[in-house]
């Protein structure tokens, strides 16, 4: 290694600590702002600061040293107790990392720190040092006292630079991207995010010392590893399932014993190794997530807001890949709800809120996916204004706003080049904003999802899947082809048998539909997508010939709109590892990559977004098709609400919203006890009282009083539960009735029988609940 | 001066790539059929874990088949820009070394599809060996039909 290329090297491993640094140091200071008299963490700045000042002194960089210099001086008063961290002074470290990242960034574009020299920021920072209690000479004097150790700090730098040397080996130094994000650190043991600290502190000598000899042993565990190894790592992994997958296959046919176990065994084997492989690619979602206190703090400066961010679940963990991905989307929906959601202080205190706003930020595993959810206690989306603003935009008619239910309404921000903000910000509001987060979040195949209750809370909740190399895939056969489904699109499967097909799938002038829980579902045939000749539908061919046959359909779901695809088998679902096509077909719409099958041969990979595109399943604008299919398929839409069904007397039907219940519960009546002349039951550690929907109703009920089970629907939670009792609970439904979007009506239609409402408050009102 | 040529027979006529652009010569190999593809493309190939697409010679050079229809074709695997591609022979010849004196640009009367793609005749003693640019004739621009 020539002394040219340790400088380099040198010159690397100190931007990547310091911008490392740098990103711990935002949250630091808004830590140290809740909390200005932590000494861990005043220190921990202080010895950050430190360590980029004496290594840019040693490096050179005049100006560099200089910022950090004065930043140093004031944090090193704060220490001593001399001055209180205040708002000024975290804005004005704040400003001074920003600048000392701008001269990082200019290092490492052009190997200089540029020529500002943030004369303005020094002048601030200077005024902030004089405001406490000390006096104008001791500040000159400040300057010497803390070039001493500098002095010395650059012998110690190049004698620490062989004890970095095995790691760095170890740690492929010949990576090219060293920006900040280009390499992980690969956590082996429990670490802390200290580490990053105290590597950096090589070379610094003094008080650092100590601290440096008690946390050695977690350097000794973590090693740093270029992303592109573990990338191809991943590649050999995913090679080694596929060939995995293969002598399973030939090991089943074969029937001999031994080779099954060793199968067995190499099976186990290569499952976990590609678990781990996969855990190496993890990052917690905490690695972005660091940049946000410090974003809402700013946006909470400018605007004049107070909010409380709160993260849950930083250690979950998602494919480094895909954590890029949401990094920005996220970002921008944060931005949005501190912007548009949370209300300025007066507002909130006179709608009766607390003065400062709460951003929930929260993340956690839920069924192989990555949930994460935002939510905020601001003011809401109000339907109406979004339909008014969709008609004035131009978005949608009139007409169709009419017929949108407000959940539809409140996700219309999604649609493009939508924006309630009255007034363009600088934070948000130009219209570009949601409608991104969506498609960048769907590209990755996850789905995002808004909620609001309007004056109370918005939540957006965004599903994201955990890793995209490998993924979960049905595998179905048609037409001698063998196609995978990846299985993130799949809802469900159905299989029609010989000739009652013909009558279950009906025909809309032309278009083939099947009937499913009482919602048209379009169907598309498998073969016409490909442009093949064999597309069989029920009732093409004579009952003979449809005799033995059956038809699969696979339920499939892209781009919030469901449609069937007519198949004509279905295999299994299987592991499958995606590779790209080549570019000779590259423009087929339908299928998005290929992959290799158990047996060795090529299996292409659906792309279901693009069969749905080219198969016009999809409307243009998305949403839009339960509305345009027409009244009918309006009036079954299910996404009203989900309703218990009760029995009242002999024949009498009940409907109460599923939302309202909070339990289903069976007792014995002779539990039932008296108390102020009501009926009440202990439940839960609680007295819970007892009404009869019957009476409430004015209706007879069925079951005598004495009779010994009881069915009780039972609203609320602890001390405000009140148990509902009815004569019999028959079903749990589907209907159209919306209860978020309340018409008034008083019966419905369910399963062909009028059954009648039970709005569950204004019931327990009326008997004095 | 002269250049290395892989030679290879598509009918009865000898065709060359420069064979530094070729990665390896396999057997036939089963192939998995994408539809609506462009008709050039056969299908899609297993090489070693890596998925090839492999190109029919005879349809790109807009040549008729053999009657002999027993032969399998044989992949060239090509190492272009875009990857890995599979051209379809029927059989494969030696690599030739040829002088660049005995090179000569295509005649203008040939067909317009096999010159789009063909950059050097080489008069070899007794026949003329054709040499494809790899990079174009992997590239199939928008014939693709939906």
């Amino acid at each position: 290694m020539s002394d040219f290329d340790a400088m380099d090297e040198i010159l690397r491993e100190f931007l990547v600590e310091s911008y490392e640094n740098l990103d711990s140091l935002d949250t630091d200071l808004i830590v140290l702002e809740k909390d200005p008299h932590s000494e861990e963490i005043l220190g921990k700045v202080f010895r950050t600061i430190h360590t980029i000042k004496g290594t840019s002194g040693v490096l050179g960089f005049g100006k560099l040293e200089k910022v950090t210099h004065v930043g140093e001086n004031l944090l090193s008063r704060m220490r001593d107790g001399e001055l209180t961290y205040d708002e000024g002074i975290a804005t004005g470290l704040l400003q001074m990392v920003d600048a000392v990242r701008e001269m990082l960034n200019l290092i490492e574009s052009d190997g200089s720190d540029g020529q500002e020299s943030y004369g303005a920021l020094i002048a601030i920072l200077e005024s902030l040092l004089d405001s406490g209690s000390v006096s104008p000479p001791e500040v000159e004097a400040a300057p010497e006292a803390s070039a001493a150790p500098e002095a010395s700090a650059a012998p110690e730098a190049e004698i620490s630079e062989p004890v970095e040397e095995p790691v760095a080996e170890v740690a492929q130094p010949e990576s090219d991207d060293d920006s900040d994000d280009g390499s992980l650190a690969l956590e082996t043991s429990d670490s802390e995010p200290e580490l990053a600290t105290v590597e950096s502190n090589v070379g610094t000598p003094g008080q650092v010392e100590p601290q440096r000899a008690k946390s050695s042993p977690l350097s000794d565990s973590t090693v740093r590893v270029d992303v592109c190894l573990l990338d191809q790592l991943m590649t050999q992994v995913g090679e080694l399932v596929l060939a995995r997958n293969r002598i399973m296959q030939y090991g089943q046919q074969s029937g001999d014993p031994e080779l099954q176990s060793t199968i067995q065994g190499l099976n186990l084997i290569t499952s976990e190794l590609q678990e781990e492989v996969m855990k190496t690619r993890m990052q917690p979602i905490g690695s972005i997530w660091n940049k946000f206190p410090r974003a809402v703090r700013d946006l909470c400066v400018d605007m004049g807001k107070k909010v409380n961010l709160v993260m849950e679940g930083q250690e979950t963990e998602l494919d480094r890949t895909l954590i890029e991905a949401i990094k920005d989307p996220l970002m921008h929906a944060l931005r949005n709800s501190v912007d548009h959601g949370v209300e300025l202080p007066e507002a909130r205190l006179r709608a009766g809120k607390s003065f400062t706003g709460t951003v929930r930020l929260k993340a956690y595993h839920e069924g192989g996916q990555v949930t994460i959810e935002l939510k905020d206690d601001g003011a809401g989306i109000d339907p109406v204004k979004i339909g008014q603003k969709c008609i004035e935009k131009g978005i949608y008619t009139k007409e169709e706003v009419q017929r949108m239910t407000s959940r539809e309404l409140v996700n219309c921000v999604f649609a493009p080049g939508f924006s309630t903000a009255a007034k363009v910000t600088n934070v948000s509001g130009r219209g570009v904003g949601m409608d991104v987060v969506k498609t960048n979040i769907e590209k990755i195949g996850g789905t995002v999802e808004l909620k609001s209750k309007q004056g109370e809370w918005t939540e957006l909740k965004m599903k994201i899947p955990l890793t995209l190399a490998i993924i979960p895939a049905l595998v179905v056969n048609h037409n001698g082809g063998r196609y995978a489904i990846p299985q993130a699109s799949l809802l469900e499967l159905l299989r029609l048998e010989g000739v009652q097909a013909a009558g279950k799938i009906e025909r809309v002038h032309g278009a083939r539909v099947y009937r499913l829980r009482g919602r048209l579902l379009p169907l598309i045939h498998l073969g016409e997508v490909l442009n093949q000749e064999s597309c069989f539908w029920p009732g093409d061919g004579t009952t003979e010939e449809e005799e033995g046959r059956s038809w699969n359909i696979v339920v499939l779901h892209a781009d919030d709109q469901t449609f069937g695809l007519v198949v004509d088998g279905i295999n299994d679902t299987e592991e499958i590892v995606v590779k790209p096509l080549g570019k000779q077909l590259k423009n087929i719409p339908v299928f998005s990559g290929a992959t290799i099958m158990g047996d060795g041969n090529v299996a292409l990979i659906l792309d279901i977004l693009g069969i749905g595109k080219v198969s016009d399943v999809f409307t243009p604008e998305g949403a839009r098709t339960d509305v345009k299919a027409g009244q009918q398929a309006e009036s079954e839409k299910p996404h009203g609400s989900t309703m218990i069904l009760v029995e009242i007397g002999s024949d009498g039907r009940m409907a109460l919203p599923l939302s309202s219940v909070s339990r289903l519960e069976e007792f014995k009546s002779d539990r039932i006890e008296r108390s102020a002349g009501r009926e009440v039951i202990q439940y839960r550690g609680n007295i819970m009282p007892l009404v009869r929907l019957a009476n409430l109703v004015g209706r007879p009920s069925g079951n005598t009083e004495d009779s010994e089970i009881i069915q009780v629907v039972v609203k609320g939670e602890g001390k405000e539960a009140v148990g509902i009792i009815v004569d019999r609970i028959l079903d749990i439904t589907e209907t159209n009735y919306d209860d978020n979007n309340d018409q008034g009506e008083t019966s419905i239609v369910v399963d062909g029988r009028v059954t009648e409402i039970v709005r569950t408050s204004d019931v327990l009102a009326s008997a004095g609940y | 001066m002269s250049n290395q040529y892989c030679t290879f027979r598509i009918s009865d006529m000898l065709f060359g790539v420069d064979v530094l652009k070729v990665q390896e010569i396999i057997q036939f190999q089963e192939m998995t059929v994408v539809p609506l593809s462009d008709t050039v493309v056969r299908g899609l190939v297993n090489l070693r874990g890596q998925i090839v697409t492999a190109l029919d010679l005879h349809v790109r050079l807009d040549i008729d088949s053999n009657e002999d229809t027993d032969t399998r074709p044989i992949n060239i695997v090509l190492c272009t820009e875009g990857g890995a591609v599979s051209l379809l022979v029927d059989s494969i010849g030696d690599v030739l070394t040829v002088e660049e004196t005995a090179e000569e640009s295509p005649p203008p009367n040939l067909n317009a599809k096999t010159r789009e793609i063909l950059v050097k005749v080489c008069k070899l003693e007794d026949e003329l060996l054709l040499v494809l640019d790899a990079e174009k004739t992997v590239e199939l621009g928008q014939l693709a039909k939906l």
